[in-house]
């Protein structure tokens, strides 16, 4: 393979495509709600109507907005339909020769649409993810070839850290240093790790990458094992997520059959093989060392860093682990220079975050904005606020490691270090609504009860501590508990909080935490009747 | 128990299982692809699984000498991933999703709902309490369409408890499998 093959096979995809495309929405989201009867019937509607000449249809990954699932759109025109039905579907191929369209019509133009940015998502909703030459026909492994012919790895290195991409799985850790670490770090081998353990309750921003970009994310990961020089990489997908596992599977081997993956990639002495790592469900395999040891085939438990993954990850070798979102913005970075992406975003946070609204929300579904734009923008603007005259009352962001950020901080702008000030994290990309029907020691005890059972049992603070907290919140919750309980509650979580061993136990408290500091109202109202005061021994 | 365990070098010859049974063949067939090395202890056990619907000690054990890893290994990794099961399945499953999503969009009721449901529908089966088994997950990234329930495997968004409850009328009509 090589740039004019490369082209080719983009040029003859072009070539192939009908004047006019419907593109239907085939990720998890609308195929629940049918999008593959409406697939169905539409294709045989072009058939009936003996428009197979000029009328192609495409099932393409996702269009963003889940809740008015299943999607369609036309092109070139622009048309979008919603909750299309498959009794509606026909109507839509007839609607092309001036029918009357049945199903219901979206306005594209909507701020949910308008007000995006999309760079990960670029191509979800417009690319057929399970064929490869779709990717190609986009532009893609474009930035594949230009790493490994025209620049050395330590030129790439160079150019990620220039772009100021920052780790997209939640700490936010600077990508280019990462990567700049394992490039020097000795091996026998190096590996390359996509996590894709999306494991945050709430979150499903890797999931829509997986199934509706794939190539992307093995793109990015073919690039960072040149610059890191890794020949092999795994992907860790979770269990729960069997199209993205399918899709992922397709691209793998459509990708080495055409030789982007595999041996001597683009005729150069680079070798890249990518292999699927699937999860059987345990949250705490997200955590990166207990993803290696999963990985490995040994029970998920982290184990202390020092020595980090990147200087002993995989066997003992320097392993770069990095997140589906992560990857998916390196072919963009290569394409469009560093200096584009980093002139997006903040100061501190750039280019743009994927996030998955959901909850009381109007508009549910995917939201890909700039570092930095405020909150309030995407709950109110973007995401409709809250249904049937509901007030927003609180966002939940990072799942159970983050915190709940009450709608008087709506004007926050998004990045990664003033939701931390505010007691959050920006986790995985997580953004769970809440209206004034939801009572937030319920959410603390809710997400405590997951902690406590997804911790591995390795470390005692972990182990044992959520066991306490749950207790002491179900107290709370029943109407039992003393001001004594509340105070054992917060020292309890700080020792939780300093003492554990892994990233899972050190923000367990947090949804405790934040919930205390913005709505201690809620604690104190259900502390028992003769208790409300501190008692004078605390 | 132990026996079929001994029974099984045959394995890397690609011989026939002495039970009889197929699915060993598959089995075997999982694990040399894998080229019995022992880091495919997960994988393997995803087949296993895929093949037997649970996880019997027996498969734990021949899994174990495929591998050649201690029993208490194979064992040790089985129960810790909350993906495998150790008891057989129900002819019906409903997975109900608590997720943050789920949660705050009223899956604590529809759980209740569901579960009243399916001890209602075990009773009149009369298939000793083993036709519909109610399980939940966490999280299973379809949080745009709360609350998601799976049907035997079909996942259905913005389900209401009536819902629910009709899909679950609706298998005790076609009898049990």
């Amino acid at each position: 393979m090589d740039l004019v093959e490369l082209q080719e096979i983009g040029e003859k995809e072009l070539a192939a495509r009908k004047p006019i495309r419907i593109r239907v929405c085939t990720a998890a989201g609308c195929l629940s709600s049918g999008a593959h009867d409406v697939q169905k019937r539409l294709e045989e509607a072009v058939e009936h109507a003996n428009l197979g000449a000029t009328v192609q249809v495409c099932a393409v990954g996702c269009m963003k907005l889940c809740c008015e699932g299943p999607l369609v759109q036309l092109d070139p025109e622009g048309s979008l339909y919603e909750r299309v039905s498959p009794d509606q579907a026909p109507s839509i191929v007839t609607g092309l020769n001036g029918g009357a369209v049945t199903a219901r019509r979206g306005d594209p133009g909507r701020p949910f649409f308008a007000r995006q940015k999309p760079i990960v998502l670029e191509y979800s909703g417009e690319i057929e993810p399970e064929r490869i030459e779709s990717y190609i026909a986009a532009g893609g492994y474009r930035s594949l070839y230009e790493v490994v012919r025209e620049m050395n790895p330590a030129e790439v290195i160079d150019a990620v850290t220039k772009s100021g991409l920052r780790g997209r799985g939640g700490a936010g850790y600077p990508t280019g240093l990462k990567w700049g670490m394992v490039a020097k770090n000795q091996g026998h081998h190096k590996y390359v790790v996509c996590n894709a353990d999306e494991g945050d309750l709430g979150a499903f921003m890797d999931r829509s990458v997986l199934e509706s970009d794939p190539h992307r994310v093995l793109e990015g990961m073919a690039i960072a094992a040149y610059a890191v020089g890794a020949e092999l990489g795994y992907i860790y997908v979770r269990g729960e997520y069997p199209l993205a596992i399918r899709r992922l599977e397709t691209g793998i081997r459509q990708a080495r059959r055409l030789g982007l993956l595999g041996t001597q990639i683009f005729e150069s002495p680079f070798n890249f093989r990518v292999d699927l790592r699937i999860g059987a469900g345990a949250f705490v395999c997200g955590e990166e060392t207990a993803l290696i040891a999963s990985i490995e085939g040994r029970r998920g438990t982290p184990r202390p860093r020092p020595p980090y993954p990147a200087g002993s990850g995989l066997w003992g070798n320097p392993t770069l682990i990095n997140n589906v979102e992560t990857f998916a913005n390196i072919p963009v970075i290569i394409r469009n220079g560093p200096d584009w992406f980093a002139a997006i975003g903040t100061e501190k946070s750039k280019g743009t975050k994927v996030f998955a609204l959901a909850g009381k929300i109007r508009n549910t579904g995917l939201v890909e904005v700039p570092m930095g734009t405020t909150l309030r923008e995407i709950v109110e603007t973007i995401g409709g606020g809250a249904p049937d005259g509901g007030k927003i009352k609180a966002v939940q962001t990072g799942g159970p490691s983050g915190g709940c950020i009450p709608a008087e901080a709506l004007d926050t702008p998004v990045d990664y270090d003033s939701l931390v000030h505010l007691g959050s994290i920006m986790g995985s990309g997580g953004m769970i609504v809440m209206d004034q029907t939801t009572n937030m020691v319920d959410v603390a005890k809710f997400f405590m009860e997951f902690c406590m059972d997804e911790s591995c049992g390795k470390c005692i603070p972990c182990r044992a501590g959520t066991v306490q907290l749950y207790r002491l919140l179900a107290r709370i919750s029943e109407r039992k508990a003393t001001a004594d309980d509340l105070a054992r509650l917060e020292s309890l979580c700080e020792m939780v909080k300093l003492t554990s061993l892994c990233g899972l136990g050190q923000s367990a408290p947090n949804p405790v935490l934040s919930t205390l500091r913005y709505f201690p109202n809620e604690y104190q109202a259900l502390l028992r009747d003769d208790a409300r005061a501190p008692s004078p021994a605390t | 128990m132990a026996e079929i365990q001994q029974k099984s070098p045959g394995a890397e010859k690609g011989e026939a299982h002495p039970s009889g049974d197929n699915r060993f063949k598959m089995l075997d067939a999982s694990m040399k692809r894998q080229r019995f090395q022992p880091d495919a202890l997960i994988e393997v056990l995803h087949t296993a699984q895929e093949l037997f619907g649970y996880l019997q000690d027996d498969i734990l054990l021949y899994v174990a000498h495929g591998l050649k890893l201690p029993p208490s290994r194979v064992y040790g990794v089985a129960t810790f991933y909350h993906f495998f099961t150790f008891t057989p399945k129900c002819a019906h499953t409903c997975v109900v999703c608590m997720g943050t999503a789920c949660y705050v969009k009223g899956a604590e009721t529809l759980l209740a709902t569901v579960r009243e449901c399916a001890a209602r529908e075990n009773q009149d089966s009369g298939g000793n309490g083993k036709f519909i088994s109610v399980e939940t997950a966490r999280c299973l990234g379809a949080c745009g369409l709360a609350p998601v329930v799976v049907f035997d495997g079909e996942v259905r968004g913005t389900v209401e408890p009536a819902t629910a409850e009709g899909w679950m009328k609706g298998w005790l009509k076609h009898g049990p499998g």
